[in-house]
């Protein structure tokens, strides 16, 4: 049985809260947000090929992770880190390369709590500068959502269903 | 034919175009200069857009303006759904990372 993964982005609002619990505790958990060949293990699928270029993930650090978008094109994202406060939170920027506009930027929290029997929540928060710029975020995970189905149908297709 | 929210949001030039006119209020020429693709195909996606009622065109002067409508984007419940499968997939791949660093935890203790 998979913990619930919830997700709340209230209309006309510039967040998005992500709650997740994890069978593990805290100290495992934030090692697997905080250190960049982890990080690389789950954010993306393995087939993506998620890169790190550089990832500082101290306070007053930097980090840009290179991605395929939804075309196949290699889109960067980088960012500053606020604060690293192990194990409890990290508080870091995004900024996507490659959009119409530059210096669209978003701030991203990441809230590790201990829960008993070794478990820990974790809480993403995102603040976009705007309305448009949340919904334009929550949007672009459609897009590559799209993508992640393309892939796993044409691996379906190649197995030949 | 049937034009819905889903149908404009299939296109990846359509999305382009939403995402940007929801930064800046453009003209329809404004919003084809963004792009490489003719004049004719932008206004032809412009004109599936405002169809859906994803964006509007408002004259202003001489000139007239696309604009987003996200109350439409708020009524697709299912909006939400791609960027939630997304995280899904994410925390149980992070689920099975987990597992085996327990288990290394366990085994070599650093």
């Amino acid at each position: 049985m998979k913990n619930k993964t919830i997700i709340t982005a209230e209309p006309g609002k510039q967040e998005i809260f992500i709650t997740r619990e994890f069978e593990a505790p805290r100290e495992i958990v934030f090692k697997a947000f905080a250190d960049p060949a982890l990080l690389a293990q789950w954010m993306l699928p393995a087939e993506h090929k998620m890169r790190i270029d550089y990832m500082d993930y101290r306070t007053g650090g930097s980090y840009r992770f290179i991605m395929p978008d939804a075309n196949g094109k290699e889109v960067g994202l980088f960012g500053f880190i606020h604060e690293v406060l192990a194990p409890e939170r990290i508080s870091k920027t995004f900024e996507y390369e490659g959009l119409p506009e530059k210096g669209h930027v978003a701030l991203q929290k990441f809230l590790f709590e201990a829960l008993p029997g070794e478990r820990t929540k974790v809480t993403i928060h995102y603040i976009c500068e705007s309305v448009s710029y949340r919904d334009g975020l929550v949007m672009s995970g459609m897009e590559q959502y799209s993508t992640i189905c393309h892939n796993n149908l044409d691996q379906l297709l190649a197995k030949g269903i | 034919m049937r034009r819905d929210v889903f149908q404009a949001l299939a296109d990846p030039t359509r999305r382009e175009i939403i995402n940007l006119i929801a930064h800046q209020t453009l003209t329809p020429n404004g919003v084809a200069d963004s792009f490489d693709v003719s004049r004719q195909a932008i206004s032809k996606h412009i004109k599936i857009l405002t169809e859906c009622g994803l964006i509007v065109i408002n004259q202003k002067g001489r000139e007239r303006f696309c604009y987003i409508q996200p109350d439409k984007l708020e009524e697709v419940s299912e909006w939400l759904d791609g960027f939630r499968k997304i995280w899904e997939q994410r925390f149980d791949r992070l689920d099975h990372l987990l597992h085996k660093m327990k288990s290394t935890t366990k085994t070599k203790p650093k």
